[in-house]
């Protein structure tokens, strides 16, 4: 089955879910309750906010290569090192020749769509690496043997009451829906992890040129242990997570905690600038962040696409898209869900597997209206769809019927000739098409508008 | 919207596909409408659609077509006024994207810009809203289409001049401004995710007990339509122009 079959059949399933719809609503209405609360505290103005962040990363746009070395530069000279990686296979091998040299058998992984998006476990696993994911979201989606669910809160799909099954089954704790019971079974069996493993692994949510520090946020503090216990600390950071100064985190930093879960600030920001310095008591012995383009640099030279870049993948385009809500994060199969996802994923995985996501969008325009980057999601959606057809990956079937229909609306005598044949047409494709399909065939009038001008059938 | 129309200037139908071929009692109502306010209208039937469902669908090279045929109709007009949000953004902001390296194309782009109106924002930009009056007894809501909305900037235009009519009572949903599902060919692409999206956007209505859901297009209303009833909506859906008929009638 190819993609688009696949995601029509999930969707078709998803679409028809009650729970799965009715949990999701739950989740959406208490995020945005908060992040409309948390927008009128922290910002005066929101717009102004999410221009001048708008600015900040065009900016980035512009100098990213003299900004990557000058981030390069900083950052070896306390001795960390820097790995430019040009697909995911090299960054899996970098890390693959890390694990070989420190003889490492375990690895304790923080929240990071970057090592998704280079399939990490599924190589570490095949490594035989031992691997643990120390964010709860992830966690669970790990015990679940499931995929991110969405960028920012891997396990939105997953009830209290799951959560706590798959803990009964798999940690083997006393049932409990008790939230922090949960937090804290999950940490008792985390805890283990950190000072036993050989490495940690993180993403990173910026980084930052003229200091040469990543900067990573999180809520359970689990991240900042991952990275600070074991011996050795890899970061992998998409080259478009650059910010030019450690001032510009002033704003970015709230604005992705307001716009990702609605939080004044993220309970946990770590900076880091390199491994344990003479001067600190702890921390790891190495250092080494791998910056990974996987694509990035072709949407980069693209003048219509490359404002994509500007995402912090605050996750806030999903969490508007009622596609989205109806459909379910895994529907999509793509390590970047909704919107953002269905515009990077053509460009970064091929526009022919993938261009049926850009069609999988009303054009409502929600995602565009809460981004905090002022990213024209909709719009490039829509660019997407033209692309594709440019490059022969759209639908032929579609193609040809659209081409049909604009040789006849272009001419109002045959647009009313065909009227007739039309009506009696549609009762014959009728019964081939499916309940949801059939609904939606329009009925059409007896008589056109224009006729009905024609004879001056108007009230007067 | 900020263009001032000229009094008494002469106002061309723009009457979308849909409403020419499927519901054209918006168009009607429209018209009336405009009449009712002293317009003078003129409809030339050559028109037939602005070019939409194809550029939405990412065919431009055949929405061009079409959107070269639109332009060739409407040289003429004074003011366009349409019933449709989506369509009104279509001219306005997408003709731009597609005739972008047209030069003698964009000319003709730009003076048709500025005199489209989607029909609420036409009685606002043209101080028009008092002479609505009328009476309805009946509970409604109202559905701002996305286009009109996020597109055209509308706001709370429609809700002003359903205000007008005396017995209306106005229901504001707690989840306002979703899509319902419409979104031209996507609804038939992908007609399972469009069907529960319109059931999401019904529920905002659930215990509401409307009379009538008023929406400002014939995209939506068509959807909505199709959806209503294995949504369990017992009211009518009606455009705004099919509202206000019915309300200036029973006056
Ligand atoms: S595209 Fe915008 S809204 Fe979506 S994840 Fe990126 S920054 Fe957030």
């Amino acid at each position: 089955m190819n993609n688009y079959s696949h995601f029509l059949k999930e969707a078709k399933t998803m679409a028809a879910n009650e729970t799965h719809r009715l949990k999701i609503k739950k989740a959406i209405t208490s995020y945005e309750t908060q992040v409309a609360a948390m927008k009128k505290q922290q910002f005066s103005d929101w717009r102004e906010a999410r221009d001048v962040a708008t600015g900040i990363k065009n900016e980035v746009l512009e100098n990213l290569p003299d900004l990557l070395q000058q981030f390069e530069e900083k950052l070896t000279s306390r001795g960390a090192k820097v790995l430019w990686a040009e697909n995911a296979e090299q960054a899996r091998n970098y890390i693959g020749e890390i694990i070989a040299r420190h003889n490492a058998r375990k690895v304790v992984k923080s929240k990071s769509m970057t090592t998704e998006e280079i399939e990490l476990n599924e190589y570490l696993e095949k490594l035989g690496i031992e691997n643990w994911e120390s964010d709860l979201g992830e966690l669970i989606v790990q015990l679940a043997g499931e995929k991110p669910y969405h960028i920012v809160t891997p396990a939105m799909h997953k009830s209290k009451s799951e959560i706590a099954s798959l803990f009964v089954e798999k940690l083997g704790i006393e049932y409990t829906e008790n939230a922090e019971e949960l937090t804290m079974a999950a940490r008792a069996h985390l805890r283990k992890a950190f000072v036993t493993a050989d490495i940690g692994i993180t993403g990173a949510n910026f980084i930052i040129a003229d200091e040469g520090a990543i900067v990573m946020t999180e809520n359970e503090g689990n991240g900042r242990l991952g990275m600070a216990c074991p011996k050795v600390h890899i970061a992998i950071a998409g080259i478009e997570k650059m910010l030019p100064r450690l001032a510009d985190l002033s704003l970015f930093l709230p604005l992705l905690s307001t716009s990702g879960t609605g939080q004044q600030l993220t309970g946990y920001n770590s900076f880091v600038r390199g491994p344990q310095s003479a001067t600190e008591p702890d921390g790891p012995e190495e250092m080494i962040v791998i910056l990974l383009d996987n694509g990035r640099s072709g949407i980069y030279r693209q003048e219509k696409f490359q404002h994509v870049l500007r995402c912090i993948r605050c996750g806030a385009c999903l969490n508007a898209c009622p596609v989205f809500r109806t459909v379910g994060g895994h529907t999509y199969a793509t390590t970047y869900q909704g919107p953002i996802g269905s515009i990077i994923t053509p460009q970064l995985r091929g526009m022919g597997e993938w261009q049926h996501l850009a069609h999988a969008c009303s054009l409502c325009g929600a995602c565009t209206e809460v981004c905090p980057v002022g990213i024209d999601l909709h719009h490039l959606l829509l660019e997407t769809r033209w692309q594709a057809e440019q490059e022969d990956a759209a639908s032929k079937k579609w193609h040809f019927a659209i081409q049909m229909w604009s040789k006849v609306i272009t001419k109002r005598k045959m647009v009313d000739a065909l009227r007739p044949l039309l009506k009696l047409f549609i009762p014959v494709v009728k019964p081939f098409m499916s309940a949801n399909q059939q609904k939606r065939l329009p009925e059409m009038a007896k008589k056109s508008f224009a006729q009905m001008w024609e004879k001056n059938e108007f009230s007067r | 919207m900020s263009t001032q129309v000229k009094q008494n200037s002469k106002v061309s139908l723009f009457i979308p596909c849909l409403v020419d071929q499927v519901l054209p009692e918006i168009g009607l109502a429209m018209a009336d409408l405009l009449r009712k306010l002293g317009y003078e209208i003129s409809y030339n039937p050559r028109q037939t659609c602005c070019g939409q469902p194809a550029f939405n669908a990412g065919h431009r090279t055949e929405a061009r077509t079409v959107a070269r045929h639109f332009l060739q109709t409407f040289a003429e007009a004074d003011y366009i006024v349409s019933p449709s949000g989506s369509c009104t953004a279509m001219v306005r902001n997408y003709y731009p994207v597609l005739f972008a390296k047209d030069d003698s194309l964009m000319t003709q782009v730009k003076s048709l810009q500025k005199r489209t109106f989607e029909i609420s924002e036409f009685i606002y930009a043209e101080n028009k809203v008092d002479q609505i009056s009328g009476h309805l007894d009946l509970k409604v809501s109202i559905h701002n289409s996305c286009h009109s909305m996020r597109e055209l900037g509308i706001d709370n235009q429609i809700e002003e001049i359903i205000r007008r009519i005396d017995g209306v009572e106005i229901f504001i949903p707690q989840v306002e401004h979703t899509c319902c599902g419409f979104g031209g060919l996507f609804s038939y692409k992908m007609p399972d995710i469009a069907s529960a999206m319109a059931k999401s956007r019904f529920e905002a209505y659930n215990g509401a007990d409307l009379d009538v859901l008023i929406v400002n297009d014939p995209g939506c209303i068509q959807h909505f339509r199709a959806e209503a009833s294995s949504a369990g909506f017992k009211g009518e859906v009606l455009h705004l122009v099919e509202f206000l008929q019915k309300a200036m009638v029973s006056a």
